[in-house]
């Protein structure tokens, strides 16, 4: 799809590949969009240069698999205000993301064949970033019927999901793990049981009970993740918890890998790098689903992603305008935008001396590929070249206005980091460059 | 005329297949070959029910099964009549049990009993004096659709022993495949199962049979395709999404069709839902299909059981009594 016939070799780089483990200087030569050969041996030969050959001087930079997002709102069809395929795809490009996958939360929802085809195709015409759909798991989202799985899987859709509204109905809930296994397919649910959540703006505890807000208990999200993950067993099904938030689900999720239950899950940069003190001055900016939850939480949720328990890091990019934030706190939407941060806040624990660079990269590269079973998100001889550059010393300021997404709405607004991404390359083309 | 009796069936009733050894089966079905050619002369009479009455008791609607067992009773000469007990007594509050008791009073000698509920037809015959045929309980059994499928199927491959026996569609809530799986089984028969996994019952890969949730591989070299019937209320979205994905991926088409075995039989216990489990070039194709077969091998079947059950009864004893393991 996105391919360029150009030769080109990025050399000077510090080639790091999760997938492999590799992390050496070297160089790296495209052709046709792939990766042709690696490895510190490709300047030293000179095999590779040449006529028609284009250079690109990484300058000592980390040279690593794009990264792969398997959790984006692009509001678009029927929220076009808010963010499109376009928009959506040019910021993941500035962040590092050569592949998202799009949430079926749209006007009108994803759940048919039609729209699958609308939204690869949008993603395809735009030719910045990779844009595989979700499509929905049930019709309408509305967690009543099954929708056409089958002929939607066929279609091109990555994974099934009712994407921000979880499946509440455990029949309904078991019926589509059943069917999905029918076809190997990957369901995906976030967590949150919607009626001991319902009222909820934000964690339920001491906090929430100072500040006056209806809290969100985390069994809300414990009890859901174990039905879930029993439907799971009962079904032999693939079932993916999109958003744990706490050491409750990280441990129910470990005590499923640990019986060999084809389960997985994700987290956001939020829930390992800010706690519910966030919120505090109302401040609906950091008002995100799941709730932030407490430092203990925090910290359980930063380890998972340490011992791989936690299998992918999400941006959960949800756009929103300034009319859904600027609310008072309970009516406030739930959410924040995340394509332009992820890289650096999964650096800052890098930084921070929490994760190394491999455990930072883990999550946004071969495993999130490899969970939707795409070609990409390694470093591998005649693997795409979706690659990004990154600076890992160099300090900047998140700074919302900069922004190239249509969403303001981050918790992380003027939070000074260290990383940044200097190229994005797909397929061998550069879509990105700071 | 019928031949002389050859076996004579272990029970009073016929309440499912399970129970039937394969000399059962195969006397039922050698018996059912002459009333084939009975019911291809002009003059389709026999003598076996004659004075005997049979009422058809039907709890739940039918059309093709009711009438293929009121021409089977009228054709060995008995007196057939309906009962369809939806619009009688039953609306009236009165119990399963009640009306068995009614019934007897009229001292009918066979009842043919279809009941929505799975086991009603066993609990009836329990407390009635004739014999009872199931001729459908909820989702249990329906042994004539069964013996009716394998004689059809005997006819044209000459045995059942050996042959692949794919069955495809709602298994989860078929009679006709629970009986048939029974049957195809015990006569030595290869049986998968092809359906996606909402409409297959739990337990199943247990009952000794293959389970497939990909068709096309579930046909590889198949010798006889049998498909279900699956319910249109079964197809929004509660067991599957839509009757179209339904049909791309498990209905019988000739692109399914051409990974059985060139001479494979299509099969299908009616009524046909067209472009939902069954593409009409398919079903019409009158080198692979016996649908209409099936049909007309169905009264012969029902003539057959009627006949064996009642040698049973008193009145048609053989000198000697009645066989060991009989039902009474």
């Amino acid at each position: 799809m996105i391919g360029s016939p150009l030769r080109l070799l990025l050399r000077n780089a510090r080639l790091v590949d999760p997938a492999t483990g590799l992390d050496q200087p070297g160089s790296l030569l495209v052709e046709d969009g792939r990766i042709a050969a690696l490895g510190p041996a490709i300047d030293a030969t000179g095999g590779a240069a040449g006529e028609g050959v284009r250079t690109i001087d990484c300058a000592g930079h980390v040279l690593a698999p794009g990264l792969v997002d398997i959790r984006v709102q692009a509001r678009e069809p029927g929220d076009e205000h808010l963010e499109t395929v376009a928009s959506a795809s040019a910021a993941a490009a500035a962040g590092g993301i050569t592949t998202f996958c799009c949430l079926p939360n749209t006007e009108p929802p994803i759940d048919d064949v039609a729209l699958v085809d609308f939204v690869s195709r949008r993603g395809s015409t735009i030719g910045l970033v990779r844009v595989h759909p979700y499509a929905a798991l049930t019709k309408g989202l509305k967690g009543e019927a099954l929708a056409e799985i089958g002929l939607m899987a066929e279609a091109g859709a990555v994974a099934f999901t009712d994407g921000v509204r979880p499946v509440a109905d455990p029949r309904m809930m078991r019926r589509a793990l059943a069917y999905a296994r029918n076809f190997d397919a990957l369901v995906v649910q976030r967590p949150e049981d919607p009626s001991l959540a319902r009222g909820g703006a934000m964690n339920e505890g001491e906090l929430a009970a100072r500040l006056g807000l209806p809290g969100i208990p985390v069994e809300a999200e414990v009890i859901m993740l174990e039905r879930d993950i029993r439907l799971a067993a009962l079904t032999g099904a693939r079932y993916h918890a999109s958003l744990v938030s706490c050491a409750k689900s990280v441990e129910v999720v470990r005590r499923a890998k640990d019986a060999g239950l084809a389960v997985t899950c994700d987290t956001t940069p939020a829930y390992f790098g800010l706690n519910e003190v966030a919120v505090s001055n109302y401040r609906t900016y950091a008002k995100l689903s799941p709730p932030l939850r407490t430092e203990a939480d925090r910290l359980a949720v930063l380890a998972a992603v340490k011992d791989g328990t936690i299998d992918c890091v999400v941006s959960d990019h949800a756009p929103f305008d300034h009319d859904s934030k600027r609310l008072p706190f309970a009516q406030a939407s739930f959410g924040g935008v995340g394509l332009e941060t992820l890289l650096a806040l999964l650096l800052e624990q890098v930084h921070n001396g929490a994760l190394t660079l491999m455990q930072a990269l883990a999550p946004v590269t071969e495993r999130p590929a490899r969970l939707m079973r795409l070609p990409v998100g390694r470093l591998a001889q005649g693997a795409p070249a979706d690659l990004v550059e990154i600076d890992l010393g160099r300090a900047w300021k998140i700074d919302n206005k900069r922004f190239v997404s249509k969403g303001r709405n981050t918790p992380f607004d003027n939070k000074p980091v260290q990383g940044k991404v200097v190229r994005a390359l797909v397929g061998g083309r550069v879509v990105f460059q700071g | 005329m019928p031949a002389e009796p050859i076996f004579r069936l272990p029970t009073r009733h016929l309440l499912g297949i399970e129970g039937l050894a394969p000399p059962h089966v195969d006397a039922i079905l050698d018996l059912s070959e002459t009333y084939v050619e009975t019911s291809r002369r002009a003059e389709k009479k026999a003598s076996g029910l004659r004075g005997r009455t049979v009422i058809n008791l039907f709890f739940e609607n039918s059309t093709r099964t009711r009438t293929s067992f009121e021409l089977a009773g009228k054709r060995l000469g008995g007196d057939v009549i309906n009962m369809s007990v939806e619009a009688s007594s039953v609306k009236k509050g009165e119990t399963l049990i009640d009306t068995a008791l009614t019934l007897t009073a009229m001292n009918p000698d066979v009842l043919i009993v279809r009941h929505p509920d799975s086991g009603a037809v066993k609990l009836l015959s329990e407390k009635v004096r004739a014999s009872v045929i199931n001729a459908g309980d909820g989702q249990h059994e329906h042994p004539t659709q069964a013996l009716l499928d394998a004689l059809t199927i005997r006819r044209r491959k000459g045995r059942l022993s050996g042959l692949v026996v794919a069955i495809c569609g709602d298994i989860l809530h078929s009679r006709v495949a629970r009986s048939n799986i029974l049957l195809l089984q015990v006569m030595g028969a290869v049986v998968r199962v092809v359906a996606p996994t909402t409409l297959l019952p739990a337990g199943i890969e247990r009952w000794g049979v293959e389970v497939f949730h990909d068709m096309r591989r579930g046909l590889d070299g198949a010798d006889i395709v049998m498909m279900l019937r699956l319910q249109r209320e079964r197809m929004d979205g509660g067991y599957v999404p839509s009757p179209r994905e339904f049909f791309h991926f498990y209905g019988l088409d000739r692109d399914k069709l051409a990974r059985a075995k060139p001479d494979a039989l299509i099969m299908h216990p009616g009524p046909m839902n067209r472009g939902v489990e069954i593409d009409s070039i398919v079903a019409d194709d009158l080198d692979r299909s016996v649908i209409q077969e099936q049909v007309e091998m169905g009264v012969a079947v029902r003539m057959a059981v009627l006949d064996l059950l009642t040698r049973n009864l008193q009145g048609n004893e053989p000198p000697g009594g009645v066989p060991a393991g009989s039902g009474r």
